[in-house]
This record gives structure tokens, C-alpha cells and sequence, in this order.
């Protein structure tokens, strides 16, 4: 357990403005997409229109012969240099990962895959003459729904013989960490509650605003990349690992990148394909793709059905919960991949106190395109289907959402708390949090006013959601990833140079696309080493620049780089002092260090560390055997996890005539530990709520029949804009972190995490009374209209006892004596 | 080819361009002002937006043979003297930029707004900029920053 | 995102652009403001030979009083109709509708004409040009024709204007002191419409004594509901729901991700009512 550091600040906690606007805001921009280099070539993408197909024959004579063409690829062509897509967590040592070639040459799994590379002098030529590529496909057999892929009856890889990619499980009482499920729900079965429901997590576009673009730069001793990436150390190593590339003849840099999501966290086929075809050309390469194929190319996120079984005694006491997840990876096993559902494991417990917890997750392939992390990652899924059934839970025993959470939360004087899933709190306040939320919200009002709108029949009926969460964030302690055959660490690195006139570089491999990095880096910086906040340069983005790092995503970069930062600065302070001691002719033991000044206790004497900075570059006086050097690298691996936490609340009025819902309120208080940058902060938070919202009642990636993404592009996968939004009511509580000295915990997935479900619970909260327990995301008017119109029908007709469904065929769903039999058909 | 003479942010261009070359392109592969980019393809997005003749298009909905003739405002024409416009003041006071992609597209269509409506509702800002998509900023900070423009544009205006 | 390569004409009078199509026939595409035509060019959903472009003939833009019409030319962009007091005070339900298509910035560049003759059933002008019982103005190598907006629209896509004609002007009866509104829905607001109800009414006495009401999106072109139109007559505002009922009869709507034809049938109803309600408020 780490003490949270307690010198003073004076940057940190500071709205300071970004460092980053400047050149945002006059469209001074390096977007990989702009750069344009002496001789460079433009590559085109023939990509497959069907969703599973062999590929007969591939004509491309007539593209080569066209105006301005250098050259037509196939996978064929690039068999022998065009690497692999990696996977670097096989969640089971017998995982079924079906090769991913960048360009496949004898069978595409989903539409939308690349099956030909037309190289020609400019971007529009190259698309003319990919209009002439000729290919002869044959289709085959699509495994489309996750449901059917279980049944094995269409494989989405013939080859592999199932689509069924691999089975997970965590088990409270195999682990040792709480009691036995089964057990304790068939005791719930005789005498508690039992509720049991399904929960669809549909298919996501991360949908970042910048389309993906990579330029290859081979004329050089090394290839150079540019790449809209979050993640270039990681494209680095998978480049060295799978092209036969020696990794120090790699360059890789992500310049200005506009946004990810999780959606760039990828290696892509596409930077693959232009690698191999630059270094096969020796000319530089750009391919920048159109938003209609960044849809259907780059990773989707979410899709999973959620079956859960929560088992409580009559009171609301949990005392089980078991999770079964079917997690769609798609057609192929991305780099997180069966990864992103397994995180999940640790989540769905949330923040109670559950006494028996099982986890099962069960990947699977289908010819869809594929799935991985998208803002969150694992955690909205599980937060959404445990916030959504505790409002059942709330529903059946009769008392307000509030009052159950309460009733099984874990208290702040409980912290640090171990959870059923095995995971160590390191701290907390939800009773803080909630009563804080509670009065911004303006609850018992809006509850007295939902109560009027009920008895007078008003057409439009208000709606109140709950959503109390936590996550896990700073990706990751590198054990813990070694124990889950993670294929790589989760350390971060931060060096710092001490200029000699006075300024500071700081070096961080965490690689930023938009979340302020340079700005909450220099406040650090300068709080700890006593200097200007302008006077700090933050350097990133370029293996060359920053060469070590893992980059960013999961929420890491400041509870994981942020505190390599600390550690180097420390051994900045560490490495200045025996000079200043030389200097002022004084004891290293006699000095003090704050505000940037190294003092002699006791007197006036006294050094900055910027003139310590200019005294080690000149060298002309140091002491005997100590470098002329006080810069500093640091490289940090977390002990544990931080856990930031929160309590969200919403208020939905839903159009019972249209089914259209609209957004009254929401706020949120969050407790993210110490906070370096509000005005950041609260930014992230913004942006994360409208994701989490526009999951529940917008966005949605659909596929036909034939295996066509039917909401392929902006037009069909429907975006919230301003006009579709509110203003956002975003208070904190403080609860440091008690794994990195800085306090800090991860902000960038919360307000994802947390919204969805706030929102869903509101809507199901408004229609309640009609008997409707559930409406699937995204809340369609469509689809709260239909929910009403029926519920209507059945409330005409004697509610039945087994109305509710249930899993176990003939098992009792619950006590009837508990209350009411609550269900859709009531 | 055909050629066609476009003024771009006060310097005038006389190019040969093919029809089908979409204002988009042709400021950002002929002119050069890399600051205007493209975000989707089916003009939803809106991060392309300039000013033709001072009012707000979307550059990938143009062809660059339509702008032949006339006056084209990028983001990178906005300051003046080295004086930041007003709208990009707030933008950055606010915080209501992220990633930074939409950006361009979202102020230059934020000041024709204020153009057509200078004294904006809440409701009139989020209405106005329904042709523009941020996925960063869920939309508060830009909001509070065109309505923060607005009051600094009014003051500025009253006095003058 | 980059169009396939075309010839590129811009006439600068109707008899020239007329000329051209002639020549060119069915390998050539009029561009109006291009709002709809270029991003199906972007996404090669068509490749035409070649591009005549309307927007240098000044004589097809404008708006002017014709007595008792005001008379749209077919190039005046959306942002003008919006803008004039002439067709706010004589035609207010084209204003409504014309206030709520895409955004900003296409209603910028959009025609009017262009979203007439592109005819998308889910495009917002047809419904109040029908309501409104607009005339259309057709001119071609044997001179000029009028169409009333009745005959006007086909079926998908497919207008009166023939291959080599082009719309020149809207006519619209002056509909002064009637109430208008138009009810969209949509999901989120850069969105077609899903369905909408353009309705514009003259109330005398506090009941409607003229009624009429467009359909936006219920079937392959844009509709008129009739018999809503007769079953108001007489209604006062807080008794519409009856007359209201009829809106989805005879209409054929599509099923896709917004809603199946069951929820647009439905929609209709209920937003006809509100359209006719907002409307008698003015």
C-alpha cells in the first residue's frame, strides 16, 4: 500500500487550459492524413462485399493497366511479408484463434475484409482502378448470430471445426474468495428471491472522429510509420515480432490522433497492408480510409447476451450472483480480444457484498467483423446488467432502487476491501458519493413529481435511474496480466532531461489522442520539481522520442504513467542534491528540497534546481565522481488496481404515445481520488456520459440477413449531436488512491461505464407500472412504443403465475409470497 | 481539367482542377490547408465545414469547380493579426475541444451561428450545430463555449 | 469519398442548360445545390458522363410576390425560403419544413427544386408543397409546362420532369393567415425523417374551416391525407383525435431500423394530431 504524498501543490488541482488547444484550434494539425512526402503513392482497398466467401480468382489486369496504377496486390502477392494480426491474451491455453492475415488470399470471413491493393499516384486513381479489380468469390455459409454460432451448425472458419472460441470462468468457491453459487441459490429458490434475466449488450462502433490513416515512409535506414494509433509502442512490437523487421529498423509515430475509444488500440490490417506494400515498392505509402470503411473494417465493440442469476433473501440481502456471458468476438480474436468480456469477471460483483459469485464467459466466432475494446472494455457490460438487476431486485422486494444498493453495498469503513471476484479495493465512499448525488439531483422531488404523472395519467410519464458503480482502472499490475497470459506487461515509463537554460523536457510512453496528457503531465512535473508550468515540454508519440512505453487505454495513463512521472522527477531531485550540497558547500543531509529550491536548514543559503541544471551541463564544478547528468528515467509497474467509483443518477420522461424518451436531468458524482486538472476532468467525464447514453438510446451496429452492416455509416448509425444532448450536472467526493503516491485514479471510461444503465433503469422506471420490466438497447421509440402497446394488451388480461421468464425450466422463479409476481405480463 | 479562381482565406488561387475534386480536397491536396479535414463520407459529421461567401458549407458536399469565383474561410483564416477569433478563445477557455478533429468544422460553423443569431438560446446552439459531430466533449464545453462567445462578441460589438 | 471522373457543365440560362441535357441525354445529371446528388456521386452510387450544373443561372434563383402565389425559383436555397418574409407570411407550412431539413450547413447549399425533383420520400418538402396544392413549372426543348404538385410526385426517386426537362419554379397559392407546423420525427436530429406531418389550417371562430395535411416518408412519395383534411372541417382543438385517426389510411410506409410500417402507421396518427394542434395555435 502506497501513502499518498502530502507535499504541497500548487499546479496540481489547477483548471488549467490545455497546452494542446493552440494548435487545435487554428487548424495548425499533424493528422497522419496531411502528410504528403517527395514521391509517395496512394493505396486503394478492395474489400469483400459478402460476409463469408472463397476467393475463386482475383482479375487485375485491367486495374494495372489503368491511368496512374503502380501496382495491384493480393494476399497472394503478399504472402511472404505481409505479417499477422496478433492476439496477445489467448484467455485459455486452448483458445481457438483462427489465423488473421492482413490480406487473405484463399477465404474472407467477413464483409468488409481486404482481398486487393491497388497502388497508384493519387488517392482518386487508386479508387478508379479498384473499381476494376475483378474478383470471382464463392459464397459460403454465414454465421451471423451469436446464438445460432453456439449451435455449431455454420462455422464461421470451416477449418476450426467450431465457432466456440473459448471458455472462461471465475468461481468464488474454487478461488476461495466467497461461497458456493449453486447452493446458494437453490436456498433462495426455497425461501428467498430468485431473478433471473437476460440481458443484450448490442453490437457498438467506437466511432472516433478521425478516420484511420497510415503513411510508410521505407526510403530511410529505418521504415517510418505514421499512424492514427493509440498505440504505437505496441504497433512496434507487432510489426518487429510478425514482419521480420528487426524492431530497431522500426519507427512508429502517432502524431496528432483524433480520438480512439479503445477503436485504435488495434494493429490493423490496413497498416499491415501498407507496410509490406511501401517496403516491397521502396516508395512511401499513405492509405487513409473513408468512414464507410473504417465501419465496417475497424474493431466494433460490446455484443454480448448477459444471463444472470441473482439469488437474495426475502430482505434484499444478496447472497448470489452468477453470470453467464456470450461475448461475439466476431471473425477473428482480436489483440484484446477475448480479453475485453473476461475483464467483466471482476466487475459484475461492483460494489457489493456478495457472498457467492460466478463468472462464465463463453467466446465465440461469427462472420461479423471484429470485436474488442471499446471505451470501457468489459466494465459497461458488467456494470450495466448488475445496476440493471439490482433495480429488479429493488422491484421485487418492494423499496426504492436506492435502499437495495444501500442494503449491500460496501461501507467506507470497510476499505480496502477484498470482493468476491478476488479484487482489493483500495478505497471508497458510496454512501458519500449517493447522498451527494441524491441532493443535486433533486430525488424526492422528482420522485413526488413522477408520483403525480402516474396518478393524473399524463402521456409523457418520468422516469428515475440509479446507477452506482466502480471499476478497475490503470491497466496493469504486470503480474496479475503474467497470471491471465496476458502477452505483454503493463509498466509505463517517464524520463525527464533538464535543460541547461532552464526549461524541462518530459518524456512519457503513454501516447495521448486527446486527452490533455501534455498539460496534467506539466502540472506534475512542475509541482514536483518546483518549476513553471510553462517551462515543462511534453514529448510522446514517437518510438523514436518516447522509446519505451505501453501506451494508452484502460484508464492508465495517469494512475500508471502519471506515477512514473513522480518517480522520475523524484530522482531528478535525488540526483541534484549531493551537486547542490557541493555547491553550497554544505551536508547532503543539511539540504531540503521544495518549490523547486534546495535550501540549507537553518539558513538563507540556498540553490534552484534549474541552476543545478545549467551547473551539470557546464560541469566545470561538480563533485568527485558524480555525472554531469540530473536527468532521470523511471519506469513504473503497479502493485494494484485503483478503483474509482460513482453515483449516477437520471431522469427520462418517455413520450408514451411515440415511445420517444428524452432526457430531463442527469448528474453524476464521481470520485476519481485526487483530481490534477478539473476542467480535464470533467471533459472526460462529459464525453464518457455521452457515449454511455447514446449505448442506451442511439447507437447500434446492425447486420442483415446477408451479412451486410446495414448501419454502415453516419447516416444509419445514428451519432447524438448537441441538439440530442443536455448539460450535465458533474460533482466529485475524494477518496485518494492508495496505489500510486499521487492519489489518483483513472476518469477516462467512468462516465461510460456508469451512464448506460442510469439511463435504461430510467426509462424501465417510468414504464414500470404498465408491468414492463426490460426494453433492449438502444431504447428505439420504436421499441418503448411496441413494449407499451403490449403490455397494454396483456394488463387487459388475469396475470398468470409463471408469467416472468425463467432459465430453469420448472424451477420456481420465486417465493409467491414475496410480492408482487412482477414481469412483462402482469 | 478546368480552372477555376478561389480565393482561400484572402490569398486568391488560380488552379486547373478536375470536376470531380470536392472543395475538401482541393483546399486541403492543392491550397494546401491541411486544417480543414474530412471525418465521414456521407456529410454527417460536419468537420469539414468552411465559409463560401461567409456562410457555413460543408466543403465534402462541394465540388471545387462550384467554388470558382468565390471566397473560401478555413479555420486557418479565422485569426487575424495574429489575434485569435473570438470563437476559438472560448473554445480553448472552455475546454470544449478533446481530440481536436471536429474542431475546425465545429468553430467555423459556431461563429456562422453567432452570424445569423448573435444573442443564441441554449436550445438555438445545440439546434445550430446539429450538423456537426464531436465524440470527445458530449457537446457541454462547446455549447458553454459558443454561448461564452456570443457574450464576448456582444460586449465587443457594444463597445465599439 | 472521391466521385468518379465527369464532364462538368455550367450554363448560365435555362435554354443553355436545356441544350446541354439535350445533347447529353441519359448520360448526364443535373447538379442543384448538390446537397443530395454528391454524396451519392462520393459513394459511386452513380457514375454519370456528365455534370450540368444549374447554379450559375441566376434567373432559376429567387423568390417573388406573383399575386396570388408567391413563386419559388427552383435554385433558392433552403436558408433563403427560410429567411422570407414573403413565403413565412403566404406559404408559413414551407417555412416549417424547410427550418427542419439536415442542418445548417446543407440548408446553406440545398435547393428547393433539387429536393423536389430528387423526391426522396423522406425529404421535407414534398409533404407541404402537396398540402400547400403548389404548381410546378417544367421547362423544356418544347417550352414550358405546369404540373400540379398532385401529379407532381411518381414514385420513388420519380418526378413529372422528364429526361432533358428541368423544374424552373414553385408556385404556391398564397395561404395567408393560415396556421401551419410540422411535426418531425427522428431519433437523433441529423436524421431523415422517420415520419413527419406538415399540417396548415384556417381556423375561423375557433374551429378549423380548411384543413390541409401532408405526409412525409408514409409510402413512396410524399401524400396528401384527404380524408383527415374533410374530418376536421368543424373540429375545434380539443377534439381532433377522431379526425386524426384516418392519417394512415391508404399509406404504404416502409419497415427498416427506425420502425416497422405498424409504428409509422402509428406515428402518423398521432403526430397529425399534434401538427393540426400546433397549427391552430398559428
Amino acid at each position: 500500500m502506497t501513502a499518498v504524498d502530502d507535499r504541497p501543490t500548487t499546479e496540481v488541482g489547477k483548471d488549467r487550459r490545455r497546452k494542446e488547444d493552440q494548435r487545435l484550434i487554428t487548424g495548425r494539425t499533424r493528422w497522419t492524413d496531411n502528410i504528403q512526402l517527395p514521391g509517395m503513392l496512394h493505396l486503394a482497398m478492395v474489400r469483400s462485399p459478402f460476409a463469408h466467401a472463397k476467393i475463386l480468382s482475383i482479375g487485375t489486369d485491367e486495374a494495372k493497366a489503368a491511368p496512374g496504377v503502380h501496382a495491384v496486390f493480393t494476399g497472394a502477392d503478399l504472402a511472404d511479408s505481409q505479417g499477422v494480426n496478433i492476439n496477445a491474451w489467448p484467455i485459455t491455453p486452448d483458445q481457438v484463434t483462427p489465423t488473421h492475415l492482413p490480406v487473405p488470399s484463399e477465404r474472407v470471413a467477413h464483409t468488409g475484409e481486404i482481398v486487393a491493393v491497388v497502388v497508384a499516384r493519387s488517392a482518386a486513381l487508386a479508387r478508379d482502378a479498384a473499381e476494376l479489380v475483378d474478383v470471382d468469390y464463392e459464397e459460403l455459409p454465414a454465421v451471423l448470430d451469436l446464438k445460432e454460432a453456439m449451435k455449431d451448425e455454420v462455422l464461421a472458419h470451416p477449418d476450426a471445426g467450431t465457432n466456440k472460441s473459448a471458455f472462461w470462468q471465475l468461481d468464488s468457491k474454487a478461488a476461495g474468495t466467497g461461497g458456493d453459487v449453486e447452493e446458494a441459490i437453490a436456498k433462495a429458490r426455497q425461501d428467498g428471491i430468485v431473478i433471473e434475466r437476460e440481458y443484450r449488450q448490442q453490437r457498438l462502433v467506437p466511432a472516433f472522429m478521425e478516420p484511420r490513416s497510415t503513411v510508410v515512409d521505407p526510403t530511410g535506414e529505418q521504415v517510418v510509420i505514421w499512424s492514427a494509433t493509440q498505440v504505437p509502442h505496441i504497433l512496434r512490437f507487432a510489426i518487429a515480432a510478425t514482419m521480420g523487421i528487426p524492431e530497431s529498423k522500426v519507427r512508429v509515430i502517432a502524431p496528432d490522433v483524433g480520438g480512439g475509444f479503445g477503436g485504435k488500440l488495434q494493429t490493423t490490417p490496413e497498416e499491415f497492408a501498407t507496410i509490406a506494400i511501401a517496403r516491397k515498392l521502396g516508395k512511401p505509402c499513405k492509405y487513409t480510409e473513408t468512414r464507410s470503411e473504417t465501419m465496417v473494417s475497424a474493431h466494433h465493440g460490446r455484443d454480448q447476451w448477459q444471463k444472470m442469476t441473482l439469488a437474495a433473501e426475502k430482505d434484499g440481502t444478496v447472497t448470489a450472483l452468477k453470470v453467464d456471458l456470450l461475448a461475439d468476438l466476431g471473425a477473428y480474436v482480436a489483440i484484446v480480444g477475448g480479453g475485453v468480456p473476461v475483464l467483466g469477471a471482476w466487475m459484475f460483483n461492483s460494489i457489493y457484498k456478495f457472498p457467492a459469485y460466478q463468472f462464465n464467459c463463453q467466446t465465440v466466432l461469427t462472420n461479423k467483423t471484429w470485436v474488442d475494446a471499446y471505451r470501457g472494455a468489459g466494465r459497461p457490460e458488467a456494470t450495466y446488467a448488475i445496476e440493471r438487476i439490482m433495480d429488479e431486485l429493488a422491484a421485487e422486494v418492494g423499496v426504492d432502487p436506492i435502499a437495495i444498493r444501500e442494503k449491500n453495498w460496501i461501507t467506507h469503513d470497510e476499505f480496502p476491501f477484498t470482493t468476491v471476484a478476488g479484487m482489493t479495493y483500495d478505497s471508497g465512499n458510496y454512501e458519500a458519493a449517493t447522498a451527494k448525488a441524491l441532493e443535486l439531483f433533486g430525488y424526492d422531488e422528482l420522485r413526488a413529481e413522477q408520483k403525480r404523472r402516474r396518478e393524473s395519467g399524463d402521456t409523457v410519464q418520468l422516469g428515475l435511474g440509479v446507477s452506482t458503480f466502480t471499476e478497475m482502472c490503470g491497466l496493469a499490475p504486470s503480474r496479475v496480466l503474467g497470471s491471465l497470459s496476458y502477452g505483454a506487461g503493463g509498466w509505463e515509463s517517464a524520463s525527464i532531461r533538464m535543460l541547461a537554460t532552464g526549461t524541462v523536457e518530459v518524456v512519457s510512453g503513454a501516447t495521448p489522442h486527446g486527452q490533455g496528457h501534455e498539460t496534467a503531465w506539466s502540472q506534475i512535473v512542475a509541482d514536483r520539481l518546483g518549476i513553471p508550468f510553462e517551462n515543462v515540454e511534453v514529448l510522446h508519440g514517437d518510438t523514436q522520442i518516447a522509446p519505451k512505453g505501453l501506451d494508452t487505454y484502460g484508464s492508465r495513463s495517469l494512475v500508471v504513467g502519471g506515477e512514473a512521472l513522480v518517480r522520475a522527477a523524484d530522482k531528478v531531485i535525488e540526483k541534484a542534491k549531493p551537486i547542490a550540497a557541493h555547491l553550497l558547500e554544505a551536508s547532503v543531509d543539511d539540504l531540503e528540497f521544495e518549490a523547486g529550491q534546495f535550501t540549507v536548514k537553518g539558513t538563507d543559503k540556498g540553490i534552484g534546481i534549474t541552476d543545478i541544471a545549467l551547473a551539470t551541463f557546464a560541469a566545470h564544478n561538480l563533485p568527485d565522481g558524480v555525472e554531469p547528468s540530473i536527468d532521470a528515467d523511471a519506469t513504473f509497474d503497479p502493485v494494484d488496481f485503483s478503483f474509482p467509483h460513482g453515483t449516477h443518477l437520471c431522469a427520462m420522461e418517455v413520450d408514451t404515445e411515440t415511445g420517444q424518451s428524452t432526457m430531463r436531468k442527469y448528474v453524476c458524482v464521481d470520485d476519481i481520488g485526487t483530481i490534477i486538472n478539473p476542467l480535464i476532468v470533467e471533459g472526460q467525464i462529459h464525453g464518457g456520459l455521452v457515449q454511455g447514453i447514446a449505448q442506451a438510446l442511439w447507437e447500434g451496429a446492425e447486420y442483415d440477413e446477408q451479412g451486410t452492416l446495414v448501419s454502415g455509416s453516419f447516416v444509419d448509425y445514428t451519432l447524438p449531436t448537441a441538439a440530442d444532448t443536455i448539460n450535465y450536472v458533474s460533482e466529485h467526493t475524494v477518496s485518494p488512491s492508495t496505489t500510486n503516491t499521487l492519489g489518483t485514479k483513472g476518469v477516462g471510461e467512468a462516465g461510460t461505464i456508469a451512464s448506460t444503465p442510469a439511463v435504461v433503469n430510467a426509462i424501465v422506471d417510468a414504464l414500470r407500472p404498465m408491468g414492463i420490466d426490460d426494453i433492449q438497447m438502444p431504447c428505439t421509440p420504436e421499441r418503448v412504443w411496441k413494449a407499451i402497446r403490449t403490455a397494454g394488451a396483456q394488463q387487459d388480461k388475469a396475470p398468470t403465475a409463471d408469467a416472468q421468464a425463467h432459465f430453469g425450466e420448472g424451477a420456481p422463479n420465486q417465493d409467491p409470497a414475496a410480492g408482487t409476481t412482477d414481469g412483462a405480463a402482469q | 481539367m478546368t480552372r477555376i479562381n478561389v480565393t482561400v482565406d484572402g490569398v486568391s488561387n488560380a488552379d486547373d482542377v478536375e470536376p470531380r475534386m470536392l472543395l475538401v480536397h482541393y483546399l486541403r491536396e492543392v491550397v494546401g490547408k491541411v486544417g480543414t479535414v474530412v471525418g465521414c463520407d456521407t456529410s454527417n459529421c460536419g468537420a469539414c465545414t468552411v465559409h463560401l461567401d461567409g456562410r457555413s458549407v460543408k466543403s465534402c458536399n462541394v465540388l471545387a469547380v462550384q467554388a470558382d469565383g468565390h471566397e473560401v474561410t478555413t479555420i486557418e483564416g479565422l485569426a487575424t493579426n495574429g489575434e485569435l477569433h473570438p470563437m476559438q478563445t472560448a473554445f480553448h477557455e472552455n475546454h470544449a475541444l478533446q481530440c481536436g478533429y471536429c474542431t475546425p468544422g465545429m468553430i467555423m460553423q459556431a461563429v456562422d451561428l453567432l452570424r445569423e443569431n448573435p444573442d443564441p438560446t441554449e436550445e438555438e446552439i445545440r439546434v445550430g450545430l446539429e450538423g456537426n459531430l464531436c465524440r470527445c466533449t458530449g457537446y457541454h464545453n462547446i455549447v458553454k463555449a459558443v454561448a461564452a462567445a456570443a457574450g464576448s462578441m456582444s460586449s465587443e460589438r457594444s463597445n465599439a | 469519398m472521391i466521385p468518379a471522373s465527369f464532364d462538368y457543365l455550367a450554363p448560365t440560362s435555362v435554354d443553355e442548360a436545356l441544350a446541354a441535357l439535350a445533347e447529353h441525354g441519359d448520360d448526364a445529371k443535373v447538379l442543384a445545390g448538390g446537397q443530395s446528388l454528391l454524396p451519392i456521386l462520393r459513394m459511386r452510387l452513380n457514375a454519370p458522363e456528365t455534370v450540368v450544373d444549374l447554379g450559375r443561372i441566376e434567373a432559376l434563383r429567387g423568390i417573388r410576390d406573383g399575386g396570388d402565389h408567391i413563386a419559388i425559383g427552383s435554385m433558392t436555397a433552403y436558408s433563403d425560403i427560410v429567411a422570407s418574409d414573403l413565403v413565412r407570411e403566404h406559404a408559413a407550412l414551407l417555412v416549417k419544413a424547410v427550418e427542419t431539413v439536415a442542418d445548417p450547413q446543407i440548408r446553406h447549399r440545398g435547393t428547393v427544386g433539387g429536393a423536389i425533383v430528387h423526391a426522396d420520400p423522406a425529404g421535407d418538402v414534398g409533404a407541404p408543397i402537396l398540402a400547400l396544392d403548389a404548381t410546378m413549372v417544367i421547362a423544356g426543348s418544347g417550352g414550358e409546362r405546369t404540373v400540379p404538385a398532385t401529379e407532381f410526385f411518381r414514385d420513388l426517386f420519380e418526378t413529372a420532369v422528364e429526361d432533358g426537362e428541368l423544374l424552373t419554379e414553385i408556385r404556391i397559392p398564397k395561404h395567408t393567415g393560415w396556421g401551419a407546423a410540422y411535426e418531425k420525427f427522428v431519433r437523433v436530429a441529423h436524421q431523415w425523417s422517420i415520419v413527419a406531418v406538415a399540417a396548415t389550417v384556417r381556423v375561423e371562430g375557433g374551429s378549423i374551416a380548411e384543413a390541409k395535411v401532408g405526409l412525409t416518408n408514409m409510402g413512396n412519395t410524399p401524400l396528401r391525407a384527404s380524408a383527415v383534411e374533410q374530418a376536421l372541417v368543424g373540429s375545434s382543438a380539443d377534439a381532433l383525435a377522431d379526425a386524426c385517426g384516418a392519417a394512415a389510411e391508404g399509406t404504404n410506409p416502409p419497415s427498416d431500423l427506425n420502425g416497422d410500417a405498424d409504428y409509422r402507421r402509428h406515428l402518423a396518427t398521432v403526430l397529425t394530431r399534434r401538427a393540426v394542434q400546433k397549427a391552430m395555435e398559428g
